[in-house]
């Protein structure tokens, strides 16, 4: 397997005459944290949906874990996990339900399903709450759940959609200190988010605006080069530029 | 298959979180074959009567002894003056009053000629015409047979002989059971299906699905199965009913009424399944199952009204309803216990469905979000 698990090549997706997407190039290596950034309606989502093989390109090229995304969308399907901030789990299912059946879609064993949901538990200190509804539980256990399902079948890459929506920055950074655990095991992570904070978390970050990517490079060199004390500095002075509303 | 099975896994817990739903979609059909059979009968049964006889022969005797014999009618009052007759009517004590008039019996006797009034409480019509057309037979009965044996005898009259067939009590029941079956596997094959997928449209854990290595196609075939179990025990449960509630019995063969139960099933499950793929909301896909698809089958589909009464416009959408089919088909299979060649048309009509809807499903399912 290449090292740039993640490839586009002028990717663009055009609706009717509104180009969501505008010819994108980046690259991402195997076991980076990759933050997406972007303001609202900027083309983040489209962007990752085309990568996910849920969108097929108008023009242009991506591979995804060696896999072209539009020609071999099922090989690329059966080699990441995906997470969107809202619907990752089945609210009227019981936590060990939803686990059995992620674990099942993505063809892990009955055995393996076993070790993997009490290791995961474990991890989330959540054994008590197995044969809890998932509508009863905590927004931010939820979402620490819902990633740990997207990685069940340990894939060579986790998409996430603005995964920590909503939550308190405590809950955000132990969500964070699960995407680290992630990474290390080899796992790239490709995150799109509206939190500053967590942009610094990434190793490298794009920031999108009106479907183009403006800046791309690892959040120290960002900050110098647009002479920032933080990611939101660097955010809101590339964001302002852009031309389209929500 | 391993990730169709967890898929299928999955949908029994959806359905078996809410069991409410379930008990529902379980006894719906016993409450259907209790109302219909028991409630909704045309049956003359238990009516209520009353007599008002100032004739008081043995003849007139005779036949109110008759009236009250049978199941059909039960003699609530005995009358004293025709002043009472509006009475008991407005007051819906009985629906029917029966009055004979003096020289009733030496009339019979005589001239071989009597009248008896009846008078019915039309506000019910459908009960009224039945419950007349009942006592008329009771009371001709009655006095053609004093007719015979009496002394002046009639010139002989040509009467008008009906026989029955297939229903020979016109029960009811014989007609309902095909149309019970043909509205409950409709609602539960195309309604509850097509809502289950929809749903997972509008909360978005279908694009989750869609970015995972299950097979777009192998989701909404995974969604059908918790619902043809269901289905089995439903058909299971009305023909028990039927047969051994309602006494109506299976005339024919009853691997051909399974047979083609079971291709109506698929075919509602594939209406289920094509109403998934063009609406995104649940209202919209119980809109139109509802409006589109049950209202008709109620209606059109011969359950209630023969379809051979209607205007011809009617008849010619009634063509297209699947439940139609079936209910025809399952009617010959069922009580008039022909022979299955005679119902090949329903079934080759049900086939033809089946194969339209499923190929409409694949073509229209999108298996990208866009």
């Amino acid at each position: 397997m290449a090292a740039e698990i993640i490839i586009a090549e002028n990717l663009t997706k055009r609706f009717g005459t509104f180009t969501a997407v505008d010819n994108i190039n980046f690259e991402v290596s195997k076991g980076e944290i990759f933050g997406f950034l972007g303001a609202n309606g900027a083309g983040k989502t489209t962007a990752m949906r085309m990568l996910c093989g849920l969108l097929k390109p108008t023009s242009g090229r991506g591979a995804v874990a060696g896999f072209d995304i539009s020609r071999e969308s099922e090989r690329v399907k059966a080699n990441i996990g995906y997470m969107s901030q809202k619907f990752s789990l089945y609210e009227d299912l019981k936590v060990w339900e939803n686990i059995r059946f992620f674990g099942g879609i993505y063809g892990l064993k009955p055995d393996e399903i076993l070790s993997r949901s009490e290791r995961l538990l474990n991890v989330l200190s959540m054994q008590e709450y197995a044969g809890s509804l998932v509508a009863s539980l905590p927004l931010g256990w939820k979402q620490k759940l819902a990633f740990s399902l997207a990685i069940i079948h340990e894939p060579a890459v986790v998409f996430l959609d603005e995964p920590t929506g909503g939550v308190d920055p405590i809950t955000r950074r132990e969500f964070w200190e699960l995407i680290y655990d992630a990474s290390d095991r080899g796992i790239t992570v490709f995150v799109t988010t509206h939190y500053m904070d967590e942009a610094e978390y990434c190793n490298r970050v794009s920031i999108m605006v009106d479907g183009r990517i403006d800046a791309l490079d690892t959040p120290e060199n960002l900050k110098a080069r647009f002479g920032a004390q933080s990611m939101n500095e660097v955010f809101t002075m590339l964001a302002r530029k852009a031309k389209r509303a929500d | 298959m391993k990730q169709f099975g967890a898929f299928v896994k999955k949908e029994f817990f959806h359905i078996l979180r809410d069991p409410r739903t379930v008990m529902l979609l379980l006894i719906m059909p016993v409450i259907q074959i209790i109302l219909f059979g028991f409630a909704l009968t045309n049956e003359v049964k238990n009516v209520n009567i009353a007599v008002f006889n100032s004739d008081l022969s043995i003849e007139s005797r005779i036949i109110t002894e008759r009236l009250s014999a049978g199941e059909s009618f039960q003699i609530k009052k005995y009358l004293h003056s025709h002043t009472e007759i509006p009475e008991v009517i407005e007051k819906g004590e009985v629906k029917l009053v029966i009055v004979f008039n003096k020289g009733f019996g030496s009339d019979l006797r005589h001239t071989g000629k009597a009248s008896v009034n009846v008078i019915a409480d039309a506000s019910e019509p459908n009960l009224a015409q039945s419950a007349l057309m009942y006592a008329t037979n009771i009371i001709r009965a009655s006095s053609q047979e004093f007719l015979k044996g009496g002394e002046v005898s009639s010139a002989p009259r040509v009467e008008p002989s009906l026989r029955l067939l297939y229903n020979p009590q016109l029960k009811s029941a014989y007609n309902f059971v095909p149309g019970v079956m043909g509205m409950i596997l409709m609602l539960i094959c195309a309604m509850m299906t097509s809502i289950s997928i929809v749903r997972e449209k509008e909360t978005g854990t279908m694009e989750l699905l869609l970015a995972s290595p299950v097979k777009p196609f192998g989701i909404i075939i995974a969604k059908t199965i918790p619902y043809f179990v269901i289905s089995v025990i439903n058909i299971a449960t009305i023909l028990v009913l039927s047969i051994y509630l309602l006494n109506v019995p299976i005339s024919g063969s009853l691997f051909w009424l399974l047979f083609i139960s079971f291709l109506f099933v698929l075919v509602s499950l594939s209406v289920g399944m094509l109403i998934s793929t063009l609406v995104d909301s649940q209202v919209a896909a119980m809109l139109i199952s509802g409006m589109v698809f049950m209202m008709p089958v109620i209606l059109l589909s011969g359950m209630i009204y023969p379809v051979e009464n209607m205007p011809k416009i009617l008849q010619v959408i009634a063509q297209i309803i699947p439940a139609k089919w079936f209910i025809a088909g399952a009617r010959k299979l069922m009580i008039q216990g022909v022979d299955v060649v005679y119902a090949l048309r329903e079934i080759a009509v049900l086939t033809f469905m089946l194969i339209l809807f499923f190929g409409l499903t694949i073509k229209n399912f999108k298996y990208r979000l866009d």
